[in-house]
C-alpha cells in the first residue's frame, strides 16, 4: 500500500489531472440518482429553457433537464464503454498471445476467423448483427465487443510475435514451461505497455462507435441518455454556433484525454525509462 | 386601392401591360411612387422567368430507386416523376383537380362511366405522339394478377377501360365514383409509351417538361428542360439537379452556404435559427398528412367503445403539436379528413384533453384503471417514440398506464402496423374523403388498420361516392366524420404541416397543398427571380 | 527472399478462402435480416398480394442456396449480376463508387500517414516535453470526438462562417483533378484528423517501448545522438506494430467512412453498402462486401509481409 502511494507521488501533474477526472467521473456515474436534480427521462419544463438556477444547463427538445441527462449519460456511456472494452481486451489479447506462442494450426485458424470478422466493415457488421438480434443494450455490448476483439487480437499477436522470438522465451520453452506460464508470465508483461496504450484509445473508440451507431439510428435507444446520442440529437445546432452540443462533446473529450494521460504515465513507468 | 393594385399586378403577370403601363396605372390611382416601384418589384418577382439552374437537396432517395412507377417510394422519385412524365389529371392550387394530359373528363349520370378526352398536341421526348394506347398500357401496368403496384387496390374499381378512338379513353367502374379523376393525379399513374399494349416500366421517355441527363440512384439526378414541352407557362428552369442529402445538418448547411436552392424537411429543432439566416426563407403548407394511433376494434380492450373514447380523451393534442411537431401542425379530431379537403365539416366539436371525462368512460366500461401496450418506432414518423412517451405521461392522469414498446424500424410496416392492436402510424392522406375513407376505413380495405366495420359508415361510403349532388354529399361526409370520430378505432392526435426552406431567388405562385412542395410539382411550376 | 514469395502465395490462397467465407456469411446475414427487398421498397403501401408478385419478379421466391450459388458462379466469372432494385449492372454501379472511395482514401492517407509518423517520432524523441504533450492533447481531443461532430465543426468554420470549401462533396468522375481535391477537401481533412491520432500515438508508444531495450542503452552509451538512436535502432525494431496500425487505418479509410460520406454527401462505397443493407438488395451487399473484404485482405497481406521483411529476427526464424 505504501509503495502504491510512493508511486503516486512520482506521477506528473498530467497524470494527476487524469486520475482526478476519472475519479470524479466514477463518483458521478455511481451516484447519478443522488446527484441529478431530476429523473433521467422526466419532462420537467418547457422546451429549450435557458440556463437557470432551476435548470442548470437548460432543458432539451422535450423539456428534460440537460444537467440531469448529462449525469445519467455519464453512467450509461462510461459503464457500457468500460464493459465492452474490458470484454474485448480480455478475449482479444489472450487469444492473440496464445496464437503467437503456440503458432501452427491454432495460430492459423484463429487468424483466419479474426480475418473474416475484420474483413467485414465494422459499422456494417454491427448494423447487420444488431438488426438481426434486435437493438438492446446487452446485444450492443456483445456485438461491439466481438468487433473489437479482432483488432486487439491482431495487435496482441503482432506484438507477441516480436517477443516470442526473443531468447528468453526460447529459454522458457526449453525449460518446459506450460502455455499458461508463457502467456501470462513471459509474454504478457512484455507487451503490456502496447496493450495499455491501445486500451486507452480503444475505450474512446467504443463510445465513438456507439455514437456512430446512434448516427445511423441503432445506438443506445432513447429515452436513455448517453453522451454520444445527446451529441447527435443536438448536432444540428452546431451549424448555428450554438454551444449546447459542445457539452456532451466536451465531456467525451475531457474523459478521453484524462484516461490517456494516465495511460501515458503508466506506459512511461513500465517502459523503465528514466527520463 | 389595394384591390386596384392587385388587378394591375395580375395584368402585369398576365403580360397585358408592361412596366410603364403598370406605373402609370398605379400612379393614376394615387399610389406613391416608391410604393408603386416596390409593388412593381414584387409583381415582377411573381412573373415566371425562364432560365437558371435549380439545385435541390432532398432527405430521401436511395440506391434502390428506379423509374419503375410501381416501386416509387420516396420524394426523390415522386418529384423526378412529375418533372419527366405527365398524368391524366393534376392538383391545382386550392385542392381542385385539373385536367393535364386529358383535355377534359366527364361522367355519365351515376358517375359510373367516365370519358377522358386526351390532348392531341402532346409529344413524348423522342418525338412520338401521345395516343390512347399509351394511357391504357400505363394504367394496365398497375392492374392485373402480377402487379406489385401500390395503386393496385385503388384501380380495382375499374371494371373495364377502352379507347373509343385515338384520343378518347372510356372507363366503366364497378360502382359510381364522383371523385374518380382524382386518382389519376397520383404519382404512380404516370403515362409512358406503349408498344404492343405494354409499357417498359424502366423507360425514361415521358411527355413532361424535362428529360433525364444523368441519374445516379441514391446520389443525384440531372434534368434538362425540353424546348418542345407542350404545356405553356411551365418548366422555367433550364436545368435541375436534385441531390440526396440524407443528413439533416448537411442539408441545412448546403442551403445556408448556397449550394442548393431548395431543401425539404428542414430540422424543426433549429428552424427558428434557420429563419434568421440571410437569403433563406421557410415556408409551410397544410396538406393532408396526419399521424395516427390505430386501435383494433376487434381486440379487447379496444372492442369497448368507452375504452376507445377514454384513450382518445387522455391525450393532450396541443402539447403533442407543440413538442413533437414544434408547432408545425394542427390538432386532429380522430377522423382523417383535413381542413383543406373538400367536405371537411368545421361544425364537429374538437375533442380536448380531459382526464376526468376519460376516467368516467373507463368507469362506464367497468374499469378503474387500464393497462395497454403502445407499439412504436421512429419508422412510423419522426418523433413517434417521443410522442408515445409524452402520451404515456399524459394518460397517467386518467388512470391509464401505457407501456411504450419500442420496435425496430426495419420491418415495422410488415410486423407491427396492421398486426399489433395499438401502435403508431401515419397517413400521407388522400385528396378526397371518399378516397381516404375507402383506403383506410372501409370494411374490406387492405389497410383498414383499425379493423373497423361500421355498417352505417360503409353504406354511406357507397352512397356518397355515387352521389352527384354536392349538398347531399356534404351531409353524408359530415355524418361519416362524426362516426369515425366517435365510434372509430383511430386516435388521430395531429395533422402535420409540410415544411420546406428555399433561397430567396426561388419564386412561386400559389401553392397546391395536396403534397409537399407544390404537390411535388415545383420543378415545372417554380422559377428563379 | 524465396520464403517471402511462398508466404505471399500461401496468404493469397487463404485470402480467397476468407473471401468465400465472408461472402457466405454476408449472404446468410442478409437472409436473416427481418424483411426483404420487396417489403422494404413497397413499405407501408405493401399488401400481401403485391409483395408476393414483387418477390416472384425478383426471384426472391427461389431457395436461398440456389440464389447464392447463382451469384457466386457469376462473381467468379467477373459478373456481379444486376441490382435487384433497379436492374442496373452492379459492376457499373461499383466502378464509379469504388473510384470515389479510393480517391478519398488516398487523399487522406497521403496527408495523414507521413504526418502521423513524423509527429510520432518527434514526440518519442522529445518525450515529455511541451511539444510531446501538446501533440498528444490535440490529437486526443480530435480522436475523442465523433466523426460527424468533427465534420460539422469543420463545416461551420470552413464552409459556413468562411466560405473556403464547399460543404457538399458532390463530385463527378469527369471533374479535373484540382476540382476533385477542392471538393473533397473537407471530408479528407475530417478523415485525416480522425485517423492521425491513433497512428501517431502507436508510433510514439512502439518506439518508446523499444527504447528500454539493452541494445538501445548500449547505443546510447556509445554516445549516439538521440535522433540517430531512434531512427537507426529503435524505429526498425518498432516497425511491426506501426505497420499494423497503419494498415488498420488504411483499411478503415477504405471501408469505414460511411458517416463522413453521409455528412458530406460523398458518393462512395460505404453509403452504397448501408443503403443496400437497409433495402436488402442482396446482390449489391454481396458485391460491395466482397470488394471491402478483398481490400482488407490485401492491405493486411502487405502489412504482414512488410513486418516480416523489416524484422531480421523473424526472417531468420526457424519454425
Amino acid at each position: 500500500m505504501t509503495r502504491f502511494f510512493q508511486t503516486l507521488k512520482t506521477a506528473p501533474y498530467t497524470a494527476w489531472f487524469g486520475m482526478a477526472v476519472i475519479l470524479l467521473v466514477a463518483i458521478i456515474a455511481i451516484l447519478a440518482p443522488v446527484i441529478a436534480p431530476y429523473g433521467e427521462t422526466a419532462v420537467v419544463g418547457e422546451q429549450y429553457e435557458p440556463w437557470s438556477s432551476q435548470f442548470l444547463l437548460g432543458t432539451d427538445n422535450l423539456g428534460r433537464d440537460m444537467f440531469s441527462r448529462l449525469i445519467y449519460g455519464t453512467r450509461n456511456t462510461v459503464g457500457l464503454a468500460l464493459l465492452t472494452t474490458a470484454i474485448a481486451f480480455t478475449v482479444g489479447s489472450l487469444l492473440g498471445i496464445v496464437a503467437a506462442v503456440v503458432g501452427g494450426m491454432t495460430d492459423r485458424l484463429l487468424s483466419r476467423i479474426i480475418d473474416v470478422i475484420m474483413a467485414i466493415p465494422s459499422l456494417i457488421l454491427a448494423l447487420m448483427l444488431l438488426t438481426i438480434v434486435g437493438a438492446s443494450i446487452a446485444s450492443m455490448v456483445l456485438v461491439i465487443a466481438l468487433i473489437y476483439v479482432a483488432p486487439v487480437f491482431r495487435l496482441a499477436r503482432a506484438s507477441a510475435q516480436s517477443v516470442v522470438v526473443m531468447d528468453y522465451i526460447q529459454a522458457a520453452r526449453l525449460r518446459g514451461e506450460g502455455l499458461g506460464w508463457l502467456v501470462v508470465r513471459e509474454v504478457l508483461p512484455n507487451i503490456a505497455s502496447t496493450l495499455v496504450a491501445e486500451f486507452g484509445l480503444r475505450f474512446c473508440f467504443v463510445f465513438l462507435f456507439i455514437a456512430a451507431l446512434s448516427f445511423l439510428g441503432l445506438g443506445i435507444q432513447p429515452p436513455t441518455a448517453d453522451w454520444g446520442s445527446m451529441l447527435k440529437e443536438n448536432a444540428t445546432l452546431i451549424s448555428f454556433g450554438d454551444i449546447t452540443p459542445l457539452l456532451p462533446a466536451a465531456a467525451i473529450a475531457v474523459l478521453t484525454v484524462s484516461i490517456n494521460f494516465v495511460v501515458d504515465w503508466m506506459l512511461h513507468r513500465s517502459s523503465g525509462l528514466k527520463d | 386601392m389595394n384591390d386596384h393594385l392587385d388587378t394591375l399586378k395580375r395584368s402585369l403577370i398576365g403580360g397585358q401591360i408592361d412596366r410603364r403601363g403598370f406605373m402609370t396605372g398605379a400612379l393614376a390611382f394615387g399610389v406613391g411612387l416608391s410604393m408603386a416601384s416596390s409593388a412593381y418589384a414584387q409583381a415582377e418577382k411573381a412573373t415566371p422567368k425562364q432560365g437558371g439552374t435549380l439545385r435541390v437537396g432532398f432527405l430521401q432517395g436511395s440506391t434502390s430507386d428506379s423509374f419503375d412507377p410501381a416501386t416509387y417510394n420516396n420524394d426523390f422519385m415522386f418529384v423526378t416523376n412529375y418533372a419527366v412524365f405527365n398524368h391524366l389529371t393534376e392538383f391545382a392550387p386550392g385542392g381542385a383537380i385539373a385536367p393535364e394530359l386529358a383535355e377534359s373528363f366527364e361522367a355519365e349520370p351515376g358517375a359510373k362511366v367516365w370519358t377522358f378526352k386526351l390532348r392531341k398536341d402532346v409529344e413524348f421526348s423522342d418525338g412520338r405522339k401521345l395516343t390512347a394506347a399509351d394511357v391504357l398500357a400505363s394504367i394496365d401496368y398497375h392492374r392485373g394478377e402480377d402487379s406489385k403496384s401500390a395503386v393496385k387496390p385503388v384501380l380495382a374499381q375499374i371494371a373495364e377501360m377502352k379507347a373509343s378512338d385515338d384520343h378518347t379513353v372510356v372507363f366503366t367502374l364497378t360502382t359510381g365514383n364522383a371523385d374518380f379523376p382524382y386518382i389519376f393525379a397520383d404519382y404512380h399513374l404516370c403515362i409512358k409509351q406503349a408498344s404492343d399494349g405494354k409499357i417498359d416500366p424502366m423507360s425514361r421517355i415521358g411527355t413532361g417538361g424535362y428529360t433525364v441527363e444523368s441519374f445516379e440512384p441514391g446520389v443525384r439526378i440531372k434534368l434538362k428542360r425540353r424546348d418542345s414541352y407542350w404545356k405553356e407557362g411551365r418548366a422555367h428552369f433550364e436545368q435541375v439537379e436534385i441531390t440526396t442529402i440524407s443528413d439533416t445538418a448537411a442539408r441545412m448547411n448546403a442551403l445556408m452556404t448556397g449550394q442548393v436552392d431548395v431543401v425539404d424537411r428542414p430540422d424543426l429543432k433549429t428552424i427558428h435559427l434557420l429563419k434568421r439566416a440571410p437569403g433563406v426563407r421557410v415556408e409551410t403548407t397544410s396538406g393532408t398528412l396526419h399521424y395516427t394511433m390505430p386501435m383494433h376494434v376487434n381486440t379487447p380492450p379496444y372492442d369497448n367503445r368507452d375504452v376507445r373514447t377514454a384513450l382518445k380523451l387522455a391525450i393532450n393534442r396541443e402539447e403533442l403539436v407543440e413538442k413533437i411537431l414544434r408547432g408545425y401542425g394542427t390538432v386532429g379530431n380522430d377522423h382523417p379528413v383535413a381542413k383543406s379537403m373538400p367536405f371537411f365539416d368545421p361544425a364537429i366539436e374538437q375533442r380536448a384533453y380531459d382526464p376526468e371525462k376519460a376516467k368516467f368512460h373507463l368507469k362506464q366500461a367497468g374499469l378503474s384503471s387500464l393497462d395497454v401496450q403502445l407499439f412504436t418506432s421512429e419508422a412510423a414518423f419522426e418523433g413517434a417514440v417521443d410522442a408515445s412517451l409524452l402520451y404515456a405521461e399524459q394518460a397517467k392522469k386518467a388512470g391509464i398506464n401505457i407501456e411504450v414498446v419500442r420496435q425496430p424500424s426495419d420491418g415495422y410496416w410488415s410486423n407491427v402496423w396492421l398486426v399489433k392492436p395499438f401502435c403508431t402510424s401515419y397517413w400521407g392522406g388522400r385528396p378526397t374523403p371518399d378516397w381516404m375513407f375507402t383506403a383506410g376505413y372501409s370494411k374490406d380495405a387492405e389497410w383498414n388498420d383499425t379493423k373497423w366495420q361500421n355498417e352505417r359508415f360503409n353504406t354511406l361510403l357507397l352512397e356518397a361516392r355515387a352521389e352527384i349532388d354536392q349538398n347531399k354529399r356534404a351531409e353524408m361526409y359530415s355524418e361519416m366524420q362524426r362516426l369515425c370520430r366517435d365510434d372509430g378505432g383511430a386516435l388521430i392526435p395531429m395533422f402535420g404541416q409540410y415544411v420546406f426552406a428555399l433561397r430567396d431567388q426561388v419564386q412561386h405562385g400559389e401553392l397546391s397543398e395536396q403534397w409537399n412542395l407544390d404537390s411535388l410539382r415545383f420543378v415545372e411550376r417554380w422559377w428563379m427571380a | 527472399m524465396g520464403r517471402i514469395w511462398i508466404l505471399v502465395g500461401e496468404r493469397l490462397a487463404l485470402g480467397v478462402i476468407t473471401l468465400l467465407v465472408v461472402s457466405a456469411l454476408i449472404f446468410v446475414g442478409v437472409e436473416l435480416l427481418p424483411g426483404d427487398l420487396a417489403q422494404e421498397i413497397l413499405g407501408q403501401s405493401a399488401t400481401p398480394e403485391t409483395v408476393a408478385a414483387f418477390r416472384h419478379e425478383l426471384g426472391l421466391d427461389q431457395p436461398a442456396i440456389q440464389r447464392y450459388f447463382h451469384w457466386l458462379l457469376g462473381a467468379v466469372q467477373g459478373d456481379f449480376g444486376t441490382s435487384l432494385a433497379n436492374n442496373r449492372p452492379i459492376s457499373e454501379l461499383l466502378s464509379v463508387r469504388l473510384g470515389n472511395t479510393l480517391f478519398l482514401a488516398a487523399f487522406a492517407a497521403t496527408v495523414s500517414i507521413p504526418l502521423a509518423l513524423t509527429l510520432g517520432i518527434l514526440a518519442a524523441l522529445y518525450r515529455n516535453s511541451i511539444f510531446d504533450r501538446l501533440c498528444n492533447v490535440v490529437a486526443l481531443i480530435w480522436v475523442s470526438l465523433p466523426e460527424f461532430f468533427v465534420a460539422y465543426v469543420l463545416i461551420l468554420f470552413l464552409a459556413v462562417r468562411v466560405a473556403l470549401f464547399p460543404s457538399l462533396s458532390n463530385i463527378d468522375p469527369g471533374m479535373p483533378f484540382g476540382e476533385l481535391v477542392y471538393r473533397s477537401f473537407l471530408p479528407a481533412l475530417t478523415l485525416v484528423l480522425v485517423v492521425m491520432a491513433h497512428m501517431m500515438r502507436m508510433t510514439r508508444a512502439a518506439i518508446i517501448n523499444v527504447l528500454a531495450s539493452p541494445y538501445i542503452e548500449m547505443a546510447r552509451l556509445k554516445g549516439m545522438s538521440r535522433l540517430r538512436v531512434i531512427l537507426y535502432h529503435a524505429l526498425p525494431n518498432a516497425l511491426a506494430p506501426i505497420i499494423n496500425v497503419v494498415a488498420l487505418n488504411l483499411a478503415y479509410l477504405v471501408v469505414g467512412v460511411v458517416v463522413v460520406e453521409v455528412v458530406f454527401v460523398y458518393p462512395g462505397l460505404g453509403q452504397l453498402f448501408v443503403d443496400a443493407v437497409t433495402h436488402r438488395d442482396v446482390m449489391v451487399v454481396q458485391s460491395v462486401g466482397l470488394l471491402f473484404a478483398a481490400a482488407y485482405i490485401l492491405l493486411n497481406l502487405i502489412a504482414d509481409v512488410l513486418s516480416i521483411v523489416t524484422n531480421p529476427r523473424l526472417m531468420g526464424e526457424r519454425r
